[in-house]
């Protein structure tokens, strides 16, 4: 018998087993490829390699021992990942990392998604021989966002890196060394005083509760049993497919109808759907756009639905503060509007309450703005994040896989297929570019998906015919990718009309209030899912939706202005 | 001032040479920093005055100017002998003055610079004989300084001396007569291993940097000579800038990169001046810049000034350090040969592989593996230091054995102690001692490694019987858990936990299962650590307990400390036939742990003394002492 | 936040390095020099210049041994605790320091701010240990006694 072999092929042996090498970067992806879970705290493999937790450690066959992550795979190359020696050197390491590390799991906010908690009973650890000799740090809860306990940070660094590589702030850095190592903003400032745009990614990527999401359940059950007050709430688009996750149903399942059932049981007096102000924004959106055309700029109009976007450009370039569109972001909208509606007399028996599910911590900054306060009252009351209306749901005891599916309320629950589109990158200039092209046919709304604004790359480019002109458009996540943009856009070195971006890479659909996420392949997953929702949506176009239309009849002409738009002063502009 | 081509480089060489003939007498006092610190620079002043009022013509540095024969008086750099400085070298005469001060500067220079006759009491005295020249002093004897050949016999501020005595040759040879393959070549045929502790190739470094695609490279000096207990690199910059200069440019040709830096560590100051003029000099003169002697080749030298951290010795720290970021090592690769400052291809030696290069061109690779051993050719420099009677600097050829350096040149244990170990490579390196085989151990590479330790960067600190082997460990890994970077989690917390254990053991607090502990740490550090630095963080410790456990026992077991030095395990004790009852022992007790009756022996209570020894300090009969 | 041309001799020394980022350890070291210490409002202003984030000039000024966030005495004296000095035993030397001016392992300037009292790795002087240094000036084999004498001499001169 003959077997053909590829002489190009390159393989490499793990624990005797043949893999072929298919360009990995480093021997992890290979071990990882072959179904062993090697353990890591400091690997994503979207960031850069740091190499400092040593927990992915394998042995050579000269029974040299090397991190798996970075070490390069060689043709030919035979590795062990589990001898007597590396599992004695992971346990050790272990210890050390536990030795150091509040031991408080009962009551930790991270509990069941803890890594260490993880790792240390998959390592079998059972007691640790080291005394407890941490220093005592202050946990600062001073953002509105984020919470930090240095007590339980292990330094891998995630955030450090995920702060200045993927969203180009660099708020947290490390300090000090050796042994007094620790991670903090400059000169241990609160968050509060840096300036952090509450994106909350660092949150997302923490193994531990050194970073968690501010837990504002509280309030919201607190307002959900005072009989003396309507609570009212609204849901983003990006909640809906990454909720069923922490109910183990399987990444991107849609769960609409069900959350709304959800919401309806734990006792909110009317639930509406955010996808609906989007709609909305659609169209004031594309109004500013056209306006800017006839008046000449200024361009980029870049778009505003993302808080954390709007506080960069605040921070980090004012001078643009014109350029962003003065559409207020659909969870304010929503607000603004739903306030006006329920502020009427005949609803004057009970005070209102507000309250957002966002996939979103920096919604919880935005919501707080002085510019979204009027009288002493916010639009939008509380904002709590996917991951604590899970634990709301949890604790009611709701089954929520298990719910007949409910409807949103009128006369802000119906939302066309734009809408929705808010929940993944491109979204909206999608929505935008289907209410701007106004040819509605199923081509031309195909032409449009595939025009360059769907995928997950960090920087997409499209040109859109718009009547006689041509329109160049950028859709940008992740902040350094649009800082680095807009530092060619400053040297003239490119030109764009619109420009989208949105601080989460990927964008709602992994903001830091959603599931943890534990790959990659659950971002595409619920990209997909909200592609679905819009493919089965009856309404497509946001222009077409007759609540949006009944919206306008409602408003008064001059109350349009002040209601779904807004000016964010520029006080960090250079006199 | 500017040379433009090799002619007139050859032109300046000979006027140089000239120019130096001239001195037919020269002083030499010397500059290193420990003698600088001893006053040197004012027995330097002295001279100069001394020559000027005794109407003598004398150069300091612009020697092109002189025509007739004169006194030339110079700071050199380090001569090595530290302990007997401030030294003084009269020439033609060889003689070397020791400990001299500047009342002494008149009756030299009547005896020795106008007579011609030493001056006796200022000579180095050993075993009842005096030594007149430094070749007879058993301290020089046996070394053979090639790498410190100009320590101590050139002005170290003067370009046109060094190009005097053939300085820069050794580059123009690159840069004119070889092509860079055969430059590469040469230092690969010559065996040189790097002398900043691994040993790596360095001739193999060189070809991997020239296969490189990228064309942008980079030449980086290792100056940041953090080993406590190393200062060879430091004298080679203080004592022999050029000569290091040299050596990169020979890099630079080799490779053809376009920027060099040298990185020192602060606590250096006089060497960043010295390079700084250097470097100027260098430029003025056409040996560094644009289009080099009128070729095609440019290379500039940036100096970067550490900040104070040791892990910045180790490659990737020291170039994010230059790159101005933490000093902390990344992961590899990509190797700094691929990757290295600013991400491009980039050579790293240190400061004495780089002042290695020279002679290797000059005289050939044949010449510099007749020296040392076949796998470790040369000569090494190391700092001997400690309780060692000649602590200095010193030179021999690779392959020499412990014995010969402690008690040949290093004139055997201070204060006619004995010798219990000598701690080689720096805070990660070993410690080695007399009971085994040791003392016979040539000082290779190779031979090191096999021994567990390693060359480091060439400290050699010599203890004596008075020191507690477990107190050493502990000192040691209290210094690299102080260092370091606090990256990876076996460095950071694992030599946080060794040192609490070996702080409990020096406390009395120990126990045998902290010894495993201590072993079984080592392991997981070594193994898994990310950088050098890490791996070998917990080598101190390690040989301690294999060379001498004894002494650990005795402290864990017995609760004694055999040397005295643990302060927790040794008991204050009133010896009451020397007691005479003046109660002054009890007066001065901070804690009230004294009684007795006057005139009679007092008592220590052991369980309230602290052992602050005020008692023992203020006893007029030395009745009080330690057990 | 500071203001433009707050720091004159800042933007100087800024100047000298062409505000280049990866200049900024000898920005710190030169800012150290003129203040004798990096005031946290100076470091703000030369991150801003120099486009770093201030947790990034945070992390590297705080990751040196040589910079000081806090203002050293008019002498800095500097204990050399390499192997060399240690088997010579600097420890007394540090000791007699620290009593003399009632210095700790915690508190290392006195309240006048005439004297810091810092320990070194190695000050490469090793042929001379112990040594310390004051204000750069090296001072070989020290012993207590010279020790306390040289911080007589060094109070007289006040």
């Amino acid at each position: 018998m003959q077997i053909a072999t590829n002489n190009n092929a390159k393989y490499m042996w793990i624990d005797g087993l043949k893999v072929k090498l298919e360009g990995e970067k480093n021997i992890l992806d290979v071990i990882r490829k072959t179904g062993i879970n090697l353990p890591t705290f400091c690997y994503h493999s979207s960031l850069s390699t740091y190499g400092a937790c040593r927990m992915c450690v394998v042995e050579d066959e000269r029974g040299s021992v090397m991190a798996a992550c970075s070490t390069l795979p060689r043709d030919g190359m035979s590795i062990r990942t589990n001898t007597k020696k590396l599992l004695k050197h992971r346990r050790m390491i272990m210890e050390l990392l536990l030795a150091n590390h509040c031991r408080d799991c009962t009551t930790c906010a991270e509990n069941k998604d803890c890594e260490l908690r993880a790792l240390a009973s998959r390592l079998g650890i059972t007691s640790v021989r080291f005394d407890d000799c941490r220093p005592v740090r202050p946990v600062d809860a001073s953002s509105p966002s984020i919470i930090r306990d240095p007590g339980k940070c292990i330094l891998c660094g995630d955030c450090v890196r995920v702060c200045a590589e993927v969203q180009g702030m660099g708020v947290l850095d490390f300090a000090h060394r050796g042994a007094d190592i620790v991670v903090t903003p400059a000169f241990h400032k609160p968050i509060s005083e840096t300036n952090c745009v509450s994106c909350g990614q660092c949150s997302a990527v923490c193994p531990t509760a050194a970073l968690t999401i501010k837990d504002e359940t509280q309030l919201v059950w607190d307002a959900l049993m005072d009989p003396d007050k309507r609570v009212v709430c609204q849901m983003a688009p990006a909640v809906r497919v990454a909720l069923g996750e922490e109910f183990g149903l399987e990444a991107g399942s849609l769960v609409t109808g069900r959350t709304f059932a959800a919401l309806n049981r734990m006792g909110f007096d009317f639930v509406y759907d955010t996808s609906l102000s989007a709609d909305l924004t659609v169209v004031e959106e594309a109004n500013e756009f056209t306006k800017r055309l006839e008046d000449g700029g200024p361009f980029p109009m870049f778009t505003s639905c993302c808080p954390a976007w709007v506080k960069f450009v605040e921070e980090k370039h004012p001078d643009l503060l014109d350029n962003i569109s003065t559409c207020k972001s659909p969870m304010q909208m929503l607000g603004a509007v739903s306030r006006k509606y329920w502020e009427k007399p005949k609803f004057k028996d009970k005070e209102t309450i507000m309250v957002a599910v966002m996939p979103c911590t920096a919604k919880k900054a935005e919501a707080a703005r002085a510019e979204f306060i009027h009288n002493g009252k916010r639009d939008v009351d509380i904002v709590i994040t996917t991951q604590e209306l899970a634990c709301m749901i949890k604790e009611a005891g709701i089954d929520l896989p298990n719910l007949p599916p409910e409807s949103p309320d009128m006369p802000f629950g119906l939302a066309s297929g734009s809408g929705l589109l808010f929940g993944v990158t491109g979204g909206v200039t999608e929505a935008v570019i289907r209410k701007c092209v106004g040819e509605k046919t199923s081509e031309a709304l195909q032409s449009i998906s595939y025009c360059g604004v769907r995928g997950l790359e960090g920087i997409k480019e499209a040109v859109v015919e718009l009547g006689d002109k041509e329109l160049r458009i950028a859709v940008v996540h992740g902040l350094a990718n649009a800082d680095a943009l807009i530092k060619q856009m400053k040297a003239g070195q490119i030109y764009y009309d619109f420009v989208e971006v949105m601080a989460c890479p990927g964008g709602c659909i992994v903001g830091a209030g959603q599931p943890v996420m534990k790959n990659m392949e659950i971002r595409e997953k619920r990209a997909e899912s909200i592609y679905d929702a819009d493919g089965i949506a009856q309404l497509k176009y946001s222009d077409e939706n007759p609540q949006v239309s009944a919206i306008y009849e409602d408003i008064r002409p001059k109350d349009i202005h002040h209601l779904l738009h807004v000016e964010y002063p520029q006080k960090e502009r250079d006199a | 001032m500017k040379m433009s081509s090799l002619a007139a480089f050859q032109k300046r060489q000979m006027e140089c040479a000239k120019t130096l003939k001239l001195e037919h007498k020269k002083i030499l006092v010397c500059g290193g920093t420990g003698c600088v610190a001893g006053g040197s620079l004012d027995i330097f002043a002295a001279f100069q005055e001394r020559i000027k009022a005794g109407g003598y013509t004398f150069v300091d540095v612009e020697l092109e100017k002189e025509e007739e024969p004169h006194v030339a008086v110079k700071k050199s750099g380090c001569h090595g002998f530290c302990e007997m400085g401030p030294l003084v070298r009269i020439e033609p005469y060889g003689i070397l003055y020791v400990k001299v001060k500047p009342e002494d500067v008149d009756e030299i220079f009547e005896t020795t610079i106008i007579k011609g006759k030493p001056v006796k009491r200022l000579l180095y005295q050993f075993e009842g004989k005096s030594h007149t020249t430094e070749k007879d002093i058993p301290f020089y004897k046996k070394q053979r300084r090639e790498v410190l050949e100009h320590c101590g016999l050139i002005d170290a501020e003067s370009i046109a001396e060094y190009i005097g005595i053939g300085g820069y040759s050794a580059f123009t040879k690159a840069l004119f007569q070889m092509s860079s393959d055969e430059v590469i070549n040469e230092v690969v045929l010559s065996k040189l291993r790097g002398r900043g502790g691994g040993g790596f190739p360095t001739g193999k470094k060189w070809q991997q940097v020239a296969g490189q695609a990228e064309k942008e490279r980079y030449v980086v000096c290792n100056g940041d000579e953090g080993d406590p207990g190393a200062f060879m690199d430091r004298s080679v910059m203080e004592g022999d800038p050029h000569r290091m200069l040299e050596g990169m440019l020979i890099a630079a040709v080799a490779v053809r990169a376009q920027n060099g830096f040298i990185y020192v560590r602060a606590e250096y100051p006089l060497a960043v001046t010295r390079l700084k003029n250097a470097i100027k000099q260098a430029e003025e003169w056409g040996l560094l810049g644009d289009n080099i002697l009128g070729s095609d080749f440019s290379f500039k030298i940036h100096i970067n000034q550490g900040a104070g951290a040791f892990v910045c010795g180790e490659g990737s720290a020291l170039t994010a350090s230059i790159e101005g970021d933490r000093g902390m090592p990344r992961v590899k690769p990509p190797r700094t040969v691929e990757q290295g400052l600013f991400s491009k291809p980039t050579i790293l030696n240190n400061v004495e592989t780089f002042a290695n290069l020279p002679k290797i061109i000059q005289n050939g690779a044949d010449w510099f593996r007749s020296m040392g051993t076949p796998g470790s050719p040369g000569t090494k420099a190391f700092a001997l230091t400690g309780n060692v009677n000649n602590t200095g600097l010193i030179e021999v050829p690779m392959g020499t054995n412990l014995k010969e350096i402690i008690y040949d040149i290093g004139g055997g244990i201070k204060d006619g102690k004995k010798f219990k170990a000598v701690q080689i490579g720096g805070p990660s390196g070993g410690c080695l001692c007399l009971d085994h085989e040791h003392l016979d151990l040539p000082l290779d590479f190779d031979s090191l490694k096999a021994a567990g330790a390693m060359i480091g960067s060439g400290g050699l600190v010599v203890m004596d019987e008075d020191t507690c082997m477990v107190e050493v460990a502990r000192f040691f890994m209290s210094f690299t858990q102080r260092e370091s970077c606090g990256k990876c989690v076996p460095c950071r917390e694992g030599t946080l936990r060794m040192l609490k254990i070996l702080e409990k053991i020096t406390q009395g607090k120990g126990t045998l299962e902290d010894l495993d502990m201590l072993q079984e740490l080592a392991e997981t550090i070594t193994d898994t650590a990310l950088c050098g630095l890490g791996k070998t963080a917990s080598l101190p410790v390690v040989s301690t307990l294999k060379y001498f456990r004894d002494e650990y026992l005795a402290h864990v077991v017995d609760k004694k400390c055999p040397t005295k030095v643990c302060k927790a395990l040794t008991a204050l004790v009133i010896d009451p036939e020397k007691c005479k009852g003046c109660t002054k022992c009890a007066r001065n007790c901070p804690v009230g742990a004294i009684s007795g009756t006057v005139k009679e022996p007092h008592v220590i209570d052991q369980a309230k003394c602290i052992k602050c020894g005020a008692c023992r300090d203020a006893c007029s009969f030395n009745a009080i002492g330690e057990e | 936040m500071p203001k433009k041309d707050a720091y004159p001799e800042v933007d100087q020394i800024l100047q000298s390095y062409g505000s280049d980022q990866s200049s900024v350890i000898s920005i710190l070291q030169d800012v150290q020099k003129y203040y004798r210490y990096l005031p946290a409002d100076v470091l703000t202003y030369v991150a801003e210049k120099l486009g770093l984030s201030e947790a990034k000039i945070y992390s590297v000024a705080t990751f040196y041994d040589n910079f000081s966030l806090e203002p050293k005495g008019k002498y800095l004296i500097k204990v050399c605790d390499g192997t060399a000095c240690h088997v010579r035993k600097s420890g007394p030397i540090l000791a007699t320091l620290r009593k003399e001016l009632g210095l700790s392992d915690q508190k290392h300037t006195t309240d006048d701010m005439e004297f810091t009292v810092d320990i070194v790795s190695c000050l490469g002087a090793c042929g001379l240990a112990p040594v310390l240094t004051v204000n750069d000036k090296v001072y070989p084999a020290m012993t207590p006694e010279k020790t306390t004498a040289l911080l007589n001499e060094l109070k007289g001169d006040k």
